[in-house]
């Protein structure tokens, strides 16, 4: 089992996420967004919070363009799983391998605390691991995380069952309290809130280890 | 070339140097200095880089001890926390250029901080903030809260480091000069620290980072300088901060010293290239020449008088061993960041800048590092107390309200939901009440931090107030069951060519180096802020405190929440204290009367008390403002329950007396540590239980439900302007 977890420059938890990867008993290698391939045989690639490149013209929009951009999109369009938490999901929307777009914050305030989400499918390797409709806390810190998309967008995530999580009190102004969704073939999760960083239920929580170990339990099994 | 500037009367003191001072710079030289000269003379001999009215009393206070790896003149303190690791630590002021450019002074404080710690080769891991804004009703107030509140959080966000911990307060005499104080600790290696002595002859000299702009020219003598009416004109003199360039120096300095090619290495912080050469040089005995022409410019045309001043940020200065530059260049390159050879080590004492083809400062390099002046300013003894007079009636709750009621003593999510508080997934405690506590990470281990001081106590009585910071810091980690192992104290005042100002200065620090002693924290660093001053009104005196403690283990943390029937157990002895108490002036505006006393033995033995009986405790917090009732109210709001305690008077209620905890326990190990607190001679008494829906303070009541209200609405009304 093998993870790649990529850092852009200005990515600061990636480490947070190989950590993660680890306990949950994968293989993780650490991939350099200069980097044109990625190492053979990963199974899942982790795009991890942050600033990359400082979040300077919109938050992700440069590091898409990355060299190491287009082979995750191959990884992608062969069937690989790709996971994006927080700047990492808005670096697959921009790269345009998840719909919609994360605009700033309704409140436009940067916000840190742990939320309530509520998991709205179990159809996903990701997702796997958690009871249908179950609450699990998971913490937030972005400062645009206010999921947003065209109505028949919404509608078609809603329709193919694509919304892996909805917050149960939204803190960002998220179209239809959305805040993770998938690709269409289901292996492609894109979420804001931060599943690494409650592994462990000695800092605050360990509601994110499921979504970790059924994700590496189900390719283990593949 | 563009003709330099005469020198004369007015420039000299444009530069903040006073005739005597002039006097000095001519007899060490003796020549007049070029404009350049002058300029690096100004910035080496400012209040803010020679501490020259304060080194006299700097040197009392209590810097070593077994756990002291590295204590002050380095660019942070490193202490020993076990299996060969080390923390390192330091609190910085930002606080005029905070006043003139809210968000970018305080980004670039936090920077400035991180890179003191990372340029010794730790990993930063935890950030607090100690901020001082003048009344919500004045009106920059909402303003400056707004944007050093975005301008922390927007610094620290993004490089990545989880910001845990914190004070923010509102008092008049802020109003024109605001206080951001930022800390920063990292974690390194006990035998990988890195320090900033240069040695070896021809060793190449390499600027690292970020290029060299015209921000920040002068800003170190700007912030040794009393503010009046002018100060829009000081704009200019901000630096501007940029935490991505910052993250991505942290992670090249990082790999940099792991392959093993720095001899020395220091940040580039007030007066940039001009204090980080001379202070390595000097450390090392040597002289430093630097060709300019080489230093990586962001603008056209500077002169070297603004290359040698400017506060450009997210720069380092490094000697490097010569054989490792291929090695050390390919990491600058990777990271896109500038990597040049700017000049290198000398055998004679010189400090030499070249230019063009020029020499644009020739200097004695030693006398630069140790010749500043150095002032035994008069000062007098503030004045004892007078006695407080008659308190004003209130009611048991409506005390309670006039305390939850302000920002002051409000809940503070508004300000710390807008830091990333998680970052590194090693948060175990995060920001809302006490200290915040991180892993060691990849350990069992963890490290506690505060930041403390009660201005009214310090400005009442400075030797007592100074003595309260430490203890309140003692007792904030003994709170969450942490060891306390050293401190780094940040010293914000008025105006110290003023007696009176001086003699807080020295009665603070008097106090604090006793309470340091007594309570076995010693000071490793720290950073002096005087001028604090606008139009001649000096603010409160703020020595804020941040102190570090150890958990060896997380099995002794103490970060538990009161449940439905656990009872409340004072620790410690209440007098009933009211002298500058918050209720006063919260309630009624008065700041009368003098500062609780602090018995440092009591203190400690407290402390140790609650730490070793740690396993009948399930949550602790100490008693500061607002004593016994305002540390109940906070603890069961925080669980959602009501409080019911015994004590009906003022006094007892909102007394400030100090070395008191309230501590949570079941009924069962309540009394087992009533029975453990008498064997050990500390004074312990049940003072009330959890439990219900209502606050209940002898006989008065409201339901929990409106405090709580008012608690979360008020400091986001406050700061709504």
């Amino acid at each position: 089992m093998k993870a790649a977890v990529i850092t852009f420059p200005g990515s600061n938890c990636d480490r947070d996420l190989a950590v993660a990867f680890e306990r949950a008993g994968a293989q993780v290698l650490r991939v350099w967004h200069k980097d044109t391939e990625l190492p053979a045989g990963v199974d899942v690639v982790g795009i991890p919070g942050g600033f990359s490149f400082g979040d300077y013209l919109r938050c992700g929009a440069i590091a898409a363009q990355s060299p190491i951009g287009a082979a995750v999109k191959r990884h992608a369009a062969r069937g690989g799983h790709v996971l994006g938490i927080c700047n990492g999901f808005q670096v697959l929307t921009e790269m345009g391998l998840l719909p919609g777009a994360l605009m700033r914050n309704a409140g436009l305030k940067f916000i840190c605390k742990t939320v309530e989400l509520q998991v709205a499918t179990t159809d996903c390797a990701y997702t796997c691991g958690y009871a249908a409709g179950q609450v699990i806390k998971v913490p937030v810190a972005h400062h645009d995380g206010n999921y947003t998309a065209d109505a028949e967008t919404l509608a078609q995530l809603q329709a193919e069952d694509r919304v892996a999580f909805r917050y149960v009190a939204n803190p960002n102004g998220a179209m239809g309290d959305i805040a993770g969704v998938l690709s269409a073939n289901r292996r492609v999760l894109g979420m804001m809130p931060h599943p690494e960083r409650v592994v462990d239920a000695a800092t605050g929580g360990a509601d994110g280890a499921a979504l970790f170990a059924g994700l590496i339990g189900k390719m283990a099994l593949a | 070339m563009m003709t330099e500037p005469t020198i004369n009367e007015a420039l000299i003191a444009a530069h903040g140097l006073k005739p005597d001072e002039y006097a000095r710079i001519l007899d060490i030289i003796g020549r007049a200095p070029s404009f350049t000269e002058l300029g690096i003379f100004s910035a080496m001999w400012n209040e803010h880089c020679s501490y020259k009215s304060s080194k006299k009393w700097l040197r009392t206070l209590p810097t070593t001890g077994p756990q002291v790896i590295c204590g002050p003149g380095e660019n942070a303190g490193v202490v020993d926390i076990g299996d060969g690791q080390a923390v390192i630590f330091k609190m910085e002021s930002h606080n005029h250029p905070s006043y003139i450019e809210p968000h970018q002074g305080a980004a670039t404080g936090v920077g400035g901080i991180l890179r003191d710690v990372f340029t010794m080769g730790a990993r930063p891991i935890a950030a607090m903030n100690s901020l001082s804004f003048g009344l919500p009703s004045h009106p920059k107030t909402a303003h400056l809260v707004k944007g050093v509140v975005e301008g922390v959080g927007g610094y620290g966000n993004a490089f990545g480091v989880p910001t845990i911990g914190g004070e923010v307060r509102f008092h008049r005499s802020y109003n024109g000069n605001c206080l951001v104080n930022a800390f920063a600790a990292g974690l390194a290696d006990a035998d990988k620290i890195f320090y900033s002595v240069a040695s070896g002859v021809g060793m190449p000299v390499v600027y690292l980072g970020a290029k060299t702009g015209r921000d920040g020219v002068g800003g170190a003598t700007m912030a040794s300088a009393e503010f009046d009416d002018t100060i829009e004109e000081k704009r200019p003199t901000v630096q501007v901060g940029d935490p991505f360039t910052e993250k991505r120096l942290l992670e090249a300095c990082l790999e940099l010293m792991a392959s093993g090619a720095v001899i020395s290495i220091q940040d580039m912080g007030a007066a940039g290239l001009t204090c980080s050469a001379v202070e390595m040089g000097d450390k090392g005995g040597l002289g430093i020449k630097l060709q300019l022409d080489d230093v990586p410019q962001r603008e056209t045309h500077m002169t070297a008088y603004e290359m040698m001043l400017s506060e450009s940020q997210e720069r380092m200065l490094m000697v490097l061993k010569p054989e490792m530059e291929a090695e050390a260049r390919a990491i600058f390159v990777k990271w896109d960041l500038d990597f040049a050879i700017v000049g290198e080590t000398i055998p004679e004492d010189r400090f030499l800048i070249l230019h063009g083809n020029e020499v644009k400062a020739d200097l004695p390099l030693s006398k630069l590092a140790s010749s500043a002046p150095e002032y035994d300013r008069p000062w007098v003894e503030t004045p004892a107390a007078a006695p407080l007079g008659a308190v004003p009636a209130i009611g048991a709750i409506d005390g309670l309200r006039a305390l939850i009621g302000s920002p002051n003593y409000a809940h503070k999510s508004w300000v710390y939901e807008q830091y990333d508080s998680q970052v590194m997934a090693d948060t175990v405690v995060a920001p809302g009440l006490g200290a915040g506590v991180v892993r060691v990470h990849g350990t069992g281990k963890a490290l506690a931090f505060t930041s403390d001081v009660t201005p009214r106590y310090v400005k009442a009585n400075p030797f007592e107030g100074g003595k309260q910071a430490v203890a309140e810091a003692y007792r904030n980690l003994c709170a969450v069951g942490a060891l306390p192992l050293a401190t780094t104290d940040n010293l914000n005042f008025g105006n110290p060519e003023k007696p009176e100002i001086m003699g807080q200065l020295v009665g603070s620090l008097k106090g604090i180096g006793a309470a340091c002693i007594a309570l076995d924290m010693p000071i490793v660093s720290g950073n002096v802020s005087l001028y604090n001053e606008t139009d001649g009104t000096a603010i409160l005196p703020t020595p804020t405190i941040g102190a570090v403690g150890i958990l060896t283990s997380l099995d002794d943390l103490i970060s538990g929440q009161p449940q439905d029937g656990d009872l409340a157990v004072l620790i410690g002895t209440t007098l009933g204290h009211l002298g500058q108490s918050a209720l006063l002036a919260e309630a009624f505006g008065i700041e009368q009367g003098d500062a609780p006393p602090v018995d440092l033995a009591a203190e400690r033995r407290h402390g140790e008390f609650l730490r070793s009986h740690r396993k009948l405790i399930r949550a602790a917090t100490d008693l500061s403002d607002g004593g016994l009732a305002l540390a109940a109210f906070e603890m069961a709001e925080a669980a959602g329950l009501g409080v019911t305690l015994t004590a009906a008077d003022i006094p007892a209620l909102y007394g400030e007396d100090q070395a008191r905890y309230l501590v949570v326990c079941t009924k069962n190990d309540a009394e087992a540590l009533l029975n453990a607190a008498k064997s050990s001679n500390v004074p312990a008494e049940i003072a009330g239980r959890f439990g219900g829906s209502s606050v209940t303070f002898g006989t008065d009541a409201a339901p929990l439900a409106e405090l709580s209200a008012l608690y979360r609405s008020a400091f986001a009304k406050a700061v709504a302007g």
